[in-house]
């Protein structure tokens, strides 16, 4: 309680790092690569707002553009081979 | 990829510029403003992945043939490395900026920083290029 009130509580950085730990779970435990892959890019957009919200613009312009290349990447993985994990 | 779809190669061409503008926007602002080569870099390759993914492969590639990319690699890396001499043959550290008596300027100007803004250029180039290379490298891989 006495953290809420100093306000080093910030429950939306809560939220999103929840997400965060979600995202990340789900990327490893689901089946569907393709769905594995667009979770992936779920993770890497909250990553970004979260970049920006500790003051770090700079790492939060190259994770949007990382992520999204990176989604690319692996959705042309996909497309020359197997769509379900074995 | 078998996307040949009208409204997608619109729109990719509307915005191809914008996206382009922006990446160099980020590239040759690297030294004031948050972002830089690296970031920039990305963001000029994704337009082109963008127009490579609704035109098709091969017009991609008629765009930007293999050699360019190879081209551009190499020399964008030789380019960092020229520029690291320049304080050497001044007789202080590799790299070495204001020590080697370059002007770097008013601080928040874009004129300052001195080698950094031609170093962003070079790494830029770099970043581009290899993303387009990977790009082309996964996409014509014969399984």
């Amino acid at each position: 309680m006495s953290l809420v009130k100093l306000g080093l509580v910030d429950y939306g950085n809560m939220l999103m790092l929840f997400v965060l730990i979600v995202a990340s779970l789900t990327v490893y435990f689901i089946r569907d690569l393709l769905h594995a892959v667009i979770v992936y890019g779920v993770f890497s957009f909250i990553m970004a707002v979260v970049w920006l919200q500790m003051n770090s613009p700079d790492l939060a312009i190259t994770e949007a553009a990382a992520g999204i290349i990176t989604t690319v990447l692996m959705m042309l993985v996909i497309s020359r081979t197997s769509r379900r994990e074995e | 990829m078998k996307i040949r779809d009208l409204i997608l190669k619109r729109i990719t061409t509307l915005v191809l510029p914008f996206i382009q503008v922006y990446g160099f926007y980020i590239i040759f602002h690297g030294q004031i403003s948050p972002g830089g080569s690296f970031a920039g870099g990305i963001i000029v390759a994704l337009g082109y992945i963008a127009y490579a993914t609704a035109f098709g492969v091969d017009e991609g590639r008629a765009v930007v043939p293999e050699k360019v990319t190879t081209y551009a690699e190499s020399y964008g890396t030789l380019w960092y490395a020229l520029l690291g001499l320049v304080g050497i043959a001044k007789g202080v550290p590799f790299l070495a900026n204001k020590l080697a008596g370059i002007d770097v300027g008013v601080p928040g100007t874009i004129s300052s920083g001195g080698l950094i803004a031609l170093l962003s250029i070079g790494i830029g180039i770099k970043v581009a290029s290899t993303m387009v290379s990977l790009f082309f490298t996964m996409l014509e891989e014969e399984v």
